[in-house]
């Protein structure tokens, strides 16, 4: 079997809408994802550096309160700080409907599914007050740009980020021969290093050593970030000498990002990061257990293009494994969320006037019963991809509640349910489903059934 | 719950009592009988929790040499358990417990996994309860449901595993409930119905829809109204996801399960990976677990004397302190043991000592023991296992050696 353009649409994209077409072959899916990305300018989500000196600004009236806390003006300065922190999350908080707005309108859903895939990759998550709302400017600063060229650009542009820096601790990572190592009060810090090895690049199951680990967390000393300029190299942290990682050497005496760069396009060559990365591919997009002929096209492909990601992309839709074992994998709840509110056609006008408190109790609180707090990965690692480590009772539970009372809690008139049946699933409506559509007591109940269906789940 | 993609591949294990795999249909509401009336709640801690910094060794003088920083900070803060260990602060609350012999450790503990230390595959050996002869990704059945498999008249409810993280250690092909405290399930008997055609050739949908319905009526978080959950429920909803995340609610859902036919629960508490400003993460962790077994001694009332809570890590820490006032992933650490039916105010397991010889490649804790051997005996002690199932079926490949006799 080969190209379907409802499966297209459903198992690499965000589901079926009632207004906007299929993807019709191949080669118009990778088109637009060579076009321009025109949500970014209707739904705007702003970069990492362009919030960067608004944090600033609230890491300043921070300071000043703790400062005055209690001094005669802590109570201004509290107002102040409370002010500013008011904005600026409220700022950050409108990523939150601009995601689910370019996911419910993009006519180019595999680009939205490749942010997400590559945004899970290299998962970051915010771990103070100032970081946990910006999760989604580092996607639109780090992982976005960089999902059309090779992978060690978007490798080099995600683990150096400042969000990620400061995730797996490695801003405060000092060499223990540098300049700042050798007064003997601050040293090395080797998360990073170990989850580039294990998680980005190479794999848990590649040979690489406590060694390895070590060595590289030496050469990625001097990485780090500060709130009032950006990202920053500092040379007083950064291991001198050469560091040998897989045997190969890299660094010199006199440091800069160079060595570090080196490194990780070496790391991004690797033929086990070619399979890693081949296998996570295959089993995002087709299965749990995905065709080894699959798996090992793939990461030839990556190979022989020193992993060029369209051509990635493309030997992944063209093969025939990818358009068997349709229904093996089960959507996300926040796939699970979008494809609905895309079958639903929720204006996006809609989404933007919701206030807060209705988007978390339509949106944020739902996702987090349903295992999936936005921006909250559990780790590193990312979401788990396996169906069962979604529908549990309780997440299914959380899914069932969320189809029967959403709908009606954000739209004032629901579609007919046999109307609704055929433009969310199309051909792919099984014979109990297209019954419960009839037999539902209600329109509501109808299109909440639809939704709830295990079809309607499954991509 | 049972789970078809988790399905047992441990086939050549000799598993005892396959007839319970029942359908989890049939059980809810019949079970009389249950299988003891001793209760055993497993804490999984998430990140790898820095033993050394739970029971500070400070009468080993060498801790100030590896940590002189952390060590500093702390040196002489704590309740003195005993000559050789102070308690962390954090756990302070739980002194009256130590001082009641409901509370113990086991020092220098680990799972059988070394060198690679990832958290993520670190955890999943310690949840499969193997040893690293069984390809990691093989070893699909936990060991708490290897368990239930082997106690005689387990039924579903008999163990459970509570909050939204899936809990590995109990899955498998004996049946077991899976619920999250914020859970609810609003359905007409229409929709019932409907639902359960349309999921019926869907084993992975049906089995957990119909654990939902059955677990959500027997909890009294189920109506036969669809829209139940209106505006308003929606928004009343937010606070009790928001607060089902904390690790308290976890503990007094699960008591309240303990208390009626559950005897085996389990919860994950997260945040100890604690590369950077490990007192100020560590503090935290420990708030939430000291909060959780506090919570589980109120709420089991009279059933916390028959109560063991074991609370496990993935692996410990380095022995040195890193150079961001934290600490990297390491091998062995500590088992922490609370509940009326230990045999507490103790450190169990033997000290390895801090010199570099006697660490772990020079740079970890040197494991002393086998964390599996503390959990196996006390499912001894607890249930009536015996050691040949411990070592043959529980604990593949396992020796258990003697008995540390922690249950009381």
């Amino acid at each position: 079997m080969t190209f379907d353009p409802t499966i297209a649409a459903i198992r690499f994209g965000e589901g079926l809408s009632p207004e906007l077409g299929k993807p019709q072959s191949v080669g118009a899916m990778l088109q637009l994802l060579n076009e321009d990305d025109v949500v970014t300018r209707s739904f705007p989500i702003p970069t990492f550096s362009s919030i960067r000196p608004e944090m600033y600004e609230v890491a300043r009236h921070q300071r000043a309160y703790r400062k005055g806390r209690d001094g005669a003006n802590a109570d201004q300065l509290q107002r102040e700080l409370k002010r500013a922190r008011r904005l600026f999350n409220g700022r950050l908080m409108q990523s939150f409907p601009a995601t689910l707005s370019r996911s419910i309108v993009s006519p180019d859903g595999f680009r939205e599914r490749l942010v997400r895939f590559w945004a899970d990759h290299f998962t970051v998550v915010g771990k103070t007050s100032l970081t946990r709302l910006a999760v989604p400017s580092y996607i639109e600063e780090a992982i976005r740009p960089q999902l059309t060229g090779h992978f060690e650009d978007l490798l080099i542009s995600a683990v150096t980020h400042p969000m990620m820096l400061a995730y797996l601790d490695q801003v405060n990572s000092v060499g223990p021969n540098s300049k700042v190592g050798q007064r003997g009060d601050r040293g090395l810090n080797e998360n990073l290093a170990r989850e580039l090895l294990e998680l980005h690049t190479l794999g848990v199951d590649a040979v690489y050593s406590q060694v390895d680990v070590r060595e590289l967390a030496e050469l990625l000393t001097g990485l780090s970030f500060r709130l009032n300029k950006g990202p920053v190299f500092r040379q007083d942290f950064a291991e001198p000498g050469v560091e040998v990682i897989l045997g190969e050497e890299f660094g010199a005496d006199l440091r800069e990002r160079e060595p570090i760069h080196e490194a990780l396009r070496f790391l991004a060559r690797r033929e086990e990061t070619a399979n890693h990365i081949a296998r996570k591919l295959a089993v995002h997009f087709t299965s749990d257990e995905p065709d080894a002929a699959l798996v090992s096209d793939l990461a030839s492909v990556f190979r022989e293009t020193r992993g060029h990601l369209p051509s990635i992309y493309q030997a992944l839709l063209e093969h025939p494994a990818s358009w068997r074992s349709y229904g093996s994998k089960v959507k996300p709840p926040f796939d699970y969320v979008v494809s609905s509110l895309r079958a639903l056609s929720l204006r996006s006008a809609t989404l933007h006037q919701l206030k807060r408190k209705k988007l978390q109790a339509l949106f944020l609180s739902p996702l987090a019963s349903m295992g999936q707090p936005w921006s909250q990965s559990p780790g590193p690692d990312g979401w788990p991809e396996s169906g069962a480590a979604w529908i549990t009772p309780q997440g299914l539970a959380a899914r069932l509640q969320w189809a029967m009372s959403a709908p009606s809690a954000i739209f004032r008139g629901l579609p007919d349910p046999r109307v609704f049946l055929e433009t969310t699933l199309g051909p792919q409506v099984t014979t109990a489903l297209s019954f419960a559509a009839k037999a539902a007591e209600s329109r509501r109940e109808g299109v909440g059934l639809i939704l709830a269906s295990n079809a309607f789940q499954r991509r | 719950m049972k789970n078809p993609n988790r399905r047992g591949v441990l086939s050549g294990l000799g598993v005892i009592g396959c007839s319970i795999a029942a359908n989890p249909l049939m059980t809810p509401m019949t079970l009389a009988s249950v299988p003891s009336d001793n209760r055993l709640v497993v804490i999984v801690l998430r990140g790898a929790m820095d033993g050394l910094d739970v029971i500070r060794p400070v009468g080993d003088p060498l801790l100030k040499t590896l940590r002189p920083k952390l060590a500093a900070m702390v040196l002489g803060e704590g309740h003195a358990i005993d000559p050789f260990y102070r308690l962390n602060p954090a756990l302070s609350d739980l002194v009256p417990l130590w001082k009641q012999g409901e509370l113990a450790f086991a020092q220098a503990v680990s799972t059988p996994y070394r060198d690679k230390r990832s958290h993520f595959d670190g955890q999943d050996l310690l949840e499969a309860g193997t040893g690293m002869d069984v390809p990691l990704g093989l070893a699909r059945e936990g060991w708490l449901n290897r368990l239930l498999q082997s106690v005689p008249h387990a039924t579903s409810r008999t163990a459970f595993a509570v909050g939204r993280e899936e809990m590995r250690l109990l899955s498998g092909r004996a049946p077991y409930s899976s619920w999250s405290p914020d859970g609810r399930l609003d359905l007409s008997p229409q929709a019932r119905l409907l639902l359960d055609q349309m999921y019926h050739d869907d084993p992975l949908f049906r089995d957990a829809s119909l654990e939902a319905m059955e677990i959500a009526e027997s909890l009294g978080v189920a109506s036969e109204d669809s829209f139940a959950q209106g505006r308003q429920e929606m928004r009343a909803q937010v606070k009790n996801q928001i607060k089902a995340g904390q690790a308290s609610l976890l503990a007094d859902f699960a008591a309240k399960r303990l208390r009626e036919d559950a005897r085996i629960a389990a919860f994950s508490i997260s945040g100890w990976d604690t590369h950077q400003r490990q007192e100020r993460g560590i503090r935290r962790a420990l708030g939430q677990l000291s909060r959780a077994i506090l919570t589980l001694k109120k709420e089991l009332g009279p059933d916390w004397e028959k109560t063991a809570v074991l609370a496990v890590t993935e692996f410990g820490r380095t022995a040195r302190e890193n150079g961001t006032l934290g600490t990297d992933h390491g091998t062995a650490s500590t088992l922490i043991a609370a509940g009326g039916a230990i045999r507490g105010g103790k450190v169990y397991g033997d000290w390895p000592g801090l010199d570099e010889v006697s660490l772990y490649d020079r740079r970890d804790l040197m494991p002393t023991r086998d964390i599996r051997a503390y959990l196996g005996w006390a499912m001894h002690s607890l249930f009536g296992v015996g050691s040949t199932v411990l070592e043959s079926s529980i604990f593949p490949s396992l020796e258990l050696g003697s008995n540390p006799k922690i249950i009381s």
